[in-house]
């Protein structure tokens, strides 16, 4: 078992992927012969070149993706060097865990519904300024993307600051910070120029990561960001559903530019992490010791409560109006409530909803499973995992999902693969099993080996040992890594929309769908739902183990 | 190494072929068609369209044992690609698609590659009670002969606020209007089905020899043809909402910016969907809706079924179900769906047209003499030259 599992887990990680790109790549270079086209040739390429839209779109797949980065990185970075240890700190990070888990598309909905001309925000401001119709102001898909930017920003603050937090434990920055501060260092002068550097090897991946998903994700795209045209990637998923077939060689093709752009901007990236390293040991070894340390920490715990305020505030606004009776501009209420909206779509939601749980628990079952196995086999082995295994870890979620998703869909097509909850559940494990594995692998080899040895001593074998022994003393975070994969799998929109074939419909497809009807009373009722899938888990993940282990006070790992 | 590659194998026998069924037979239709499941490819963007497809769910599940499963669509092209693809990788039985809500340039693609089963449309029982039409007959310029059935009609009309806003007299004047009222105009962003229809209102009203529409479009005089319709939209776009860098994604979406106030005039699909919104709260009962004087043009929706369906029997017994008089009272009523019924009231029954005849419109429904006769769609070929070159100017600056 210990050696089948880790083979499974790099099939699982990697055959989709490979697959996928196979799939995107040939098509991309003239080859569909589903289409009719036999002979390479440079037809896709050519009609990508055609394509108008070609250069504003990936310029705003580049510019959105590498600004919500840099603005989360930068978010983060001022929070943890001006708060860290304060109590206003321990209360952020509290409001901010769950906020990881609300799937991108139900953030961006609420924060929709906030910054609309017609949105909270505005209705706010209108009553007193005597205004009586929203501003004709392109807020929401505004050409330049910001407010596509802002939806990313603050769904993606709350993942950097976990994965920064999770850095700085390892990172032991209590002396260097300590030992700055005797200098006469300010918080943040003293954390950035003895504390950054640490951390920021240990964040660097999850960083890239963001930046990835930035610049290619849909969900995000299609709600808050610009239609004419729109992100690169938009366009490719709506390439690959015009009737033509054609158009699959196009996307085929504008899929490869995306993977390009991602490398082309992973590349710049790290180039600007050297230029960064080279002016700050310059500046390091200046010895300013606080240059504007006051305002730099007001201003990040602004921009951090403002991100956090956002989303909260968004999803208070889309539980509003899936209650909503008739609700006009600017009446900051609405004028009545009703159950109706919800009762009306009770069967879809309860549809909805059944498929979305059945695909995340699936997903992530398997996910733990093979994860257990790998960190077993690790364990019995007595090896650690290497910088190229955690490389293989990320690299499915570096790639973006448009690359090679689409190249799937057409490879199981052409394949006479039936689409449905199968290639689904597949398809959402590639992107479960990474978040899975970092979330369970740090308690699992936390644990201490000597309650092993005991019962090994006992007569137990290697299976019942972990049967009986370790799996149950981990299971609060081995229940802890199922609520992040389920979580993980119930904000996946494209790998369901694409490789379900319309056959699987989860609260997300079925959200995004209503988007483009702009009913928010159903949109409300859908991304207030597909939240509670994601929230549910991580409260019973808290409330299983103390239940279960109510009699067993000693039993915290 | 030999278990998997086995199961592998039983996993994709095809299951047994079973005959395609006989329209003409209905008893065995019905027969047939209990218990399978249908797959019914339809736009989904609409709630009050999901909620009665729900309901004529419960119907045919009630009365034939038929399961119809609405498979949301943000576009009817997504389900034509479908059935393309399966056909291409060899998947002829049973494949994802049972029904599908078509018309124009989908249904002529899906019958001139054979893709549809058919014709059965004209033997279903409740056929005899249809309308005889031009419409009926001719989807876009493309004969229909049985390859899809009728279940609605469907006339652009436009929605204003009428405290807010007067109609514009004729499409020519529409610029005007919108450079005296600036800001208060959108339509949806073309290839949203209904934009793309505006477009083509606009056209069939500016030509000067319409009938030049009803033939195939031509890469000759395409330029000279259209030429009106883009110096029209260059001067109307300016003062359009967001200054036409934005559009509406769908027609419903507009609702909300009828309701915010942000806009004043908007096209809409069918002359009942306005007195829809308002009893669902999405519109606010100041809403009216006029047709300019040179009139609009209409279209009939239909249903389908793909050459590779494996419940054909239950299509059919769905597609006909949606003709039964009290289905199609329940798709006109404005407090439900707003759908204009596609029966002739002459052949119906008495009660039956009576229960028509008594049927509250709705407050911003025109009655069918206000309505006028439709336009007929341009050819078919035409759609996609329009959108191409729609996106082509304005959709990807």
């Amino acid at each position: 078992m210990t050696r089948i599992l880790p083979a499974f887990t790099l099939v699982a990680l990697f055959g989709p992927v490979a697959a996928g790109l196979v799939g995107t790549l040939l098509p991309a270079a003239g080859y569909l012969p589903a289409a009719g086209f036999h002979e390479p040739s440079a037809v896709a390429v050519a009609r990508l070149a055609a394509w108008p839209g070609l250069i504003p779109a990936s310029a705003l797949s580049l510019g959105t993706g590498v600004l919500a980065t840099s603005a989360s990185l930068v978010i983060v970075v001022l929070i943890v060097a001006g708060w860290s240890g304060t109590r206003a700190f321990r209360w952020i990070e509290r409001a901010l865990s769950p906020l990881l888990s609300v799937p991108h598309a139900a953030a961006a909905f609420g924060i929709a519904f906030l910054i609309a001309p017609s949105g909270w925000i505005m209705r706010l401001a209108a009553t007193p300024l005597g205004v009586t119709r929203p501003p004709d102001l392109l807020i929401l898909g505004d050409p330049w993307g910001l407010a596509m930017t802002a939806g990313l920003v603050a769904k993606e603050v709350p993942f950097l600051l976990l994965m920064t937090l999770a850095a700085l434990q390892q990172a032991r920055p209590g002396e260097a910070a300590a030992i700055a501060r005797s200098l006469g260092y300010g918080r943040v002068t003293g954390w950035l120029k003895t504390v950054f550097p640490l951390v920021y090897r240990q964040i660097r991946l999850p960083v890239y990561v963001v930046l990835a998903y930035s610049m290619s994700v849909v969900d995000v795209a299609m709600i808050l960001g610009p239609s004419t045209p729109p992100t690169l990637s938009v366009q490719i998923v709506e390439w690959m559903g015009d009737p033509d077939l054609e158009m699959r060689l196009v996307a085929a093709a504008g899929a490869l530019l995306q993977l390009l752009l991602v490398l082309g901007a992973l590349v710049l990236w790290r180039a600007g992490e050297k230029l960064v390293a080279r002016y700050g040991r310059r500046w390091a070894a200046g010895g300013a010791r606080h240059p504007g340390d006051g305002p730099v920490r007001a201003l990040g715990l602004g921009l951090t409560v403002l991100s956090a305020g956002a989303v909260l505030a968004g999803l208070a606004a889309l539980a509003i109006w899936s209650v909503a009776g008739f609700w006009s501009f600017p009446d900051l209420l609405p004028e009545s409530l009703t159950g109706r909206t919800w009762a009306r779509h009770s069967g879809d939601l309860a549809e909805a909803a059944v498929d979305t749980m059945a695909i995340a628990l699936i997903a992530a079952l398997i996910a733990l499973i093979l994860t257990i196995g790998c960190l077993e086999s690790e364990a019995r082995r007595g090896t650690r995992l290497t910088p190229t295994g955690l490389w293989l870890l990320y690299l499915p979620l570096l790639l973006p999902q448009t690359a090679f998703l689409p190249g799937l869909q057409t490879l199981l097509l052409s394949a006479g693969a039936d689409t449905g909850h199968a290639p689904v559940i597949a398809a959402h494990l590639v992107f479960v099993l990474p978040y899975v594995f970092f979330s369970l692998g740090d308690p699992w080899r936390a644990w201490d080996p000597r309650h092993g040895l005991a019962a090994a001593a006992l007569g137990a074998s290697p299976a019942r040992v972990m049967l009986a022994v370790r799996l149950p003393m981990l299971l609060r975070p081995i229940l802890t890594a199922a609520a992040v994969g389920v979580a993980v799998s119930v904000g996946q929109y494209l790998p369901t929309l694409l490789i379900g074939g319309g056959r699987v419909a989860t609260l997300t497809t079925e959200a995004v769908a209503l988007a483009s009807g702009g009913d928010r009373r159903a949109i409300g009722a859908f991304a207030l739902a597909q939240t509670g899938a994601a929230l549910l888990p991580f409260a019973l993940a808290i409330a299983l183990p103390a239940m279960l282990w109510r009699n067993r006070a000693g039993l915290h790992v | 190494m030999k278990f998997p590659a086995l199961l592998a194998a039983a996993l994709f026998l095809p299951i047994a072929v079973s005959a395609a069924p006989d329209p003409d037979d209905w008893d065995q239709v019905l027969k047939e068609a209990h218990g399978q499941t249908v797959y019914w490819h339809a736009w989904g963007g609409s709630t009050s369209t999901n909620d009665f497809i729900q309901w004529l769910a419960e119907r045919v599940e009630d009365r034939h044992g038929v399961v119809l499963e609405h498979v949301k669509l943000t576009d009817t092209a997504d389900a034509v690609t479908r059935v393309l693809s399966e056909r291409q990788a060899g998947a002829d039985e049973d494949g994802a698609v049972d029904l599908i809500w078509i018309n124009g340039a989908n249904f002529a693609a899906m019958k001139e590659q054979d893709l549809l089963f058919g014709p059965w449309a004209e033997s279903l029982p409740h056929r005899a009670k249809v309308v005889e039409d031009g419409v009926i007959d001719t989807d876009f310029g493309t004969p229909v002969e049985g390859f899809e059935s009728p279940w609605a009609k469907a006339q652009l009309v436009f929605m204003h606020d009428s405290a807010d806003a007067a109609p514009f007299a004729a499409m020519e004047d529409l610029p005007g209007w919108a450079a005296a009222n600036p800001g208060r105009f959108t339509y949806p962003q073309p290839p949203d089905f209904l934009g793309t229809t505006f477009l083509k209102q606009a056209l069939v009203s500016l030509v000067d020899d319409p009938e030049r529409l009803q033939t195939p479009v031509d890469e000759k005089d395409f330029a000279t043809v259209t030429e009106p319709l883009w110096s029209w939209l260059d001067a109307l776009h300016p003062y359009m909402w967001r200054g036409g860098a934005a559009f509406p994604a769908s027609g419903p979406a507009q609702f909300q910016l009828l309701t915010d106030d942000e806009i004043d005039i908007a096209p809409s699909l069918s002359p009942g969907e306005a007195s829809t919104a308002i009893a669902n709260f999405q519109l606010p009962d100041t809403i009216r809706t006029f047709v300019p004087e040179d009139g609009t043009i209409g279209n009939v929706s239909f249903v389908a079924i793909p050459y590779n369906s494996g419940s054909k029997a239950a299509a059919m017994v769905v597609a006909n179900e949606l003709l039964d008089p009290e289905v199609q009272l329940r798709a006109q009523d404005p407090a439900i769906l707003g759908y204009g019924t596609v029966l002739d009231m002459d052949k119906l029954d008495p009660g039956d047209s009576g229960a028509f005849a008594a049927l509250d419109q709705g407050i911003a429904t025109l009655p069918p003499a206000e309505l006028g006769e439709a336009l007929a769609e341009p050819h078919a070929s035409w759609t996609k030259a329009i959108e191409a070159e729609w996106i082509e100017r304005y959709g990807a600056r």
